[in-house]
C-alpha cells in the first residue's frame, strides 16, 4: 500500500518538467532525492542543479500542484536540499536522450585530468565542435558551435564533486 | 546541535559571525556584478558575468538560509532589511564599479572588475575547500555545493586576468592600477573578523593565516606567468567591514537594492 502510494507520486513527478527544458522531467534530471509517504502526508526532497537557478520556485510549485491533483494526500511537503549535491552524472539515460531531442547535448560523462571536456553535436553527432561560452542562457548550460553542421547548440555543464 | 550536543554560546557566536561574513560578501558582490548587465565588454561576457552573479546570489541565499535555520530571522529580511552597520562584508566588495551610474553615463572600470573578482573568487575557493571539513556539518555540505559552481567562476576570472595582463600597453597599465587598488583593501577580504581566533579554534574553518598562505600559493604561479611581482603585503585602507565599518557606496547600494522590498516586505520573489 505504502509502496503503491510512492509509485503514484513518482509517476506524477515524471510529468513535472524542467520549465526551461520542457522535454525532460525532474526525475530524469536527477533532481528527486527522496519521496516519503506517511499516511496521508507526503514529503519530497529535491536537489537544485545550480543554487542560483530562478526556476527552483516554479519547480517547487509545479511539484506541489502535480501531487495535489492526485487527491490522495492531505499534507504535501516539498523541500530543496543541497546535500547530497546535484551532479551532472545524475541525469538518467532517458534524460540524456530527452536533452538531445531538445537540442541540448547531455553533460559529458567524463572529464580529463586537466578539467577539459568534450561534447558531440546533438544534431549531427559530429565531434568537430568548439566551446563559445562556458556560461549560457541558464546556469546549467554552456554555448557551443558545431563546425560540421554549422549549428550553434547548448550543452549541459559537467558538474562533479571532484571540481 | 553539534555532534548531537546543544551548541555552546561561544561556538554559536563564532559560527554566526562567519556565516554573516560569507553571506554578506557574496550578496553585495553579486549585486555589483548585476550592475554590469548590458555594460560588459562584449555580449558573451554579459551572458557569463550575469550567470556568475546569479550563482553568487544563490550562494548568498544559501548562507542566509543557514543563518535563518539558526534563528536569525527570515532570509529576505536578512538580505534586504539590515542596515549598513549590521553588515559584515569586506569594504572592497561594496565599492562602486566605477564613476557614473548604470542608468546614466556609466564609466565602469573593467580592470577593477576583473581583479576584484579574480582575487575574491580565489579566496572564496580556498575558503570553500577548507569549509568542506568544517565542524558545523550544514556549512560543510553547503561548501561542497558552492565549490562545484565556483570551479567555473575561477576559470573565468583567471582567463580574463591572464589575458589582459599579457595584452600590454593600456590594458597592462589599467590592470596594474587595479591590482594596487584591490591590494590596498584585500586584507579586509582575507580577514575572518573580530572572532577569527574562536572561528579557527572551533574548527569552523582554518585560520586566517593558513587561508592567506593557501591563496598566495595559488596566485604565485599566475603572477609569475604574467611577469609581475605578487604584492607581499595587503592593506585594509578603507576600513574593516567585518566590524560593521562601511562606505557611502554601501548605503547607496542598499537604498537601491531594497527599494522593492521596502514597498512590500511580503512580496513573493
Amino acid at each position: 500500500m505504502l509502496q503503491e502510494k510512492v509509485n503514484i507520486v513518482m509517476e506524477a513527478l515524471q510529468h513535472v518538467k524542467d520549465p526551461e527544458i520542457d522535454s525532460i522531467s525532474i526525475i530524469d534530471l536527477g533532481m528527486v532525492e527522496k519521496v516519503e509517504v506517511n499516511g496521508d502526508a507526503v514529503s519530497i526532497e529535491l536537489l537544485p542543479t545550480f543554487m542560483g537557478c530562478p526556476a527552483l520556485d516554479i519547480i517547487r510549485q509545479n511539484v506541489v500542484e502535480a501531487i495535489a491533483e492526485l487527491k490522495c494526500f492531505k499534507e504535501i511537503h516539498v523541500q530543496f536540499i543541497y546535500y547530497p549535491p546535484w551532479t551532472s552524472d545524475r541525469v538518467s539515460d532517458e534524460g540524456r536522450l530527452r536533452l538531445k531531442e531538445f537540442g541540448i547535448a547531455p553533460p559529458p560523462k567524463q572529464m580529463t585530468e586537466t578539467g577539459e571536456w568534450h561534447v558531440d553535436c546533438p544534431y549531427c553527432g559530429s565531434t568537430y565542435t568548439t566551446i563559445e561560452n562556458i556560461f549560457g542562457p541558464t546556469s546549467c548550460r554552456s554555448i557551443l558551435y558545431c563546425k560540421s553542421c554549422k549549428n550553434p547548440f547548448e550543452a549541459m555543464k559537467p558538474v562533479s564533486t571532484m571540481m | 546541535m553539534v555532534d548531537g550536543k546543544p551548541m555552546e554560546q561561544a561556538y554559536q557566536s563564532a559560527l554566526l559571525s562567519l556565516l554573516y561574513q560569507l553571506a554578506d560578501d557574496d550578496f553585495i558582490l553579486a549585486y555589483r556584478g548585476s550592475e554590469w548587465l548590458g555594460l560588459a565588454p562584449h555580449i558573451e561576457e554579459d551572458v557569463a558575468f550575469s550567470s556568475i552573479s546569479q550563482d553568487t546570489m544563490g550562494h548568498a541565499a544559501m548562507f542566509y538560509q543557514l543563518l535563518s535555520d539558526l534563528g536569525e530571522g527570515d532570509v529576505d529580511h536578512l538580505a534586504h532589511a539590515r542596515s549598513a552597520k549590521e553588515r559584515k562584508n569586506a569594504i572592497l566588495l561594496e565599492m562602486v564599479n566605477g564613476p557614473g551610474h548604470y542608468l546614466s553615463k556609466p564609466r565602469y572600470d573593467w580592470a577593477f572588475a576583473v581583479v576584484r573578482n579574480y582575487f575574491y573568487v580565489q579566496a572564496k575557493k580556498v575558503r570553500m575547500e577548507s569549509l568542506k571539513n568544517s565542524s558545523y556539518e550544514p556549512l560543510a555540505n553547503a561548501a561542497l555545493k558552492v565549490n562545484m559552481e565556483l570551479y567555473y567562476h575561477l576559470l573565468h576570472w583567471k582567463t580574463w586576468f591572464v589575458q589582459l595582463m599579457q595584452a600590454g600597453d593600456e590594458a597592462r597599465k589599467k590592470m596594474e592600477d587595479a591590482i594596487k587598488r584591490v591590494s590596498a583593501d584585500f586584507d579586509g577580504v582575507v580577514s575572518l573578523g573580530p572572532l577569527s581566533k574562536d572561528i579557527a579554534t572551533f574548527k569552523l574553518i582554518e585560520s586566517e593565516d593558513i587561508l592567506k598562505e593557501k591563496w598566495k600559493l595559488f596566485m604565485q604561479p599566475v603572477f609569475d606567468s604574467v611577469n609581475l611581482e605578487m604584492p607581499d603585503q595587503f592593506g585594509i585602507q578603507s576600513g574593516d567591514g567585518r566590524k560593521g565599518e562601511h562606505s557611502k557606496d554601501l548605503d547607496d547600494a542598499l537604498i537601491i537594492l531594497s527599494e522593492v522590498y521596502q514597498v512590500d516586505p511580503a512580496a513573493s520573489w
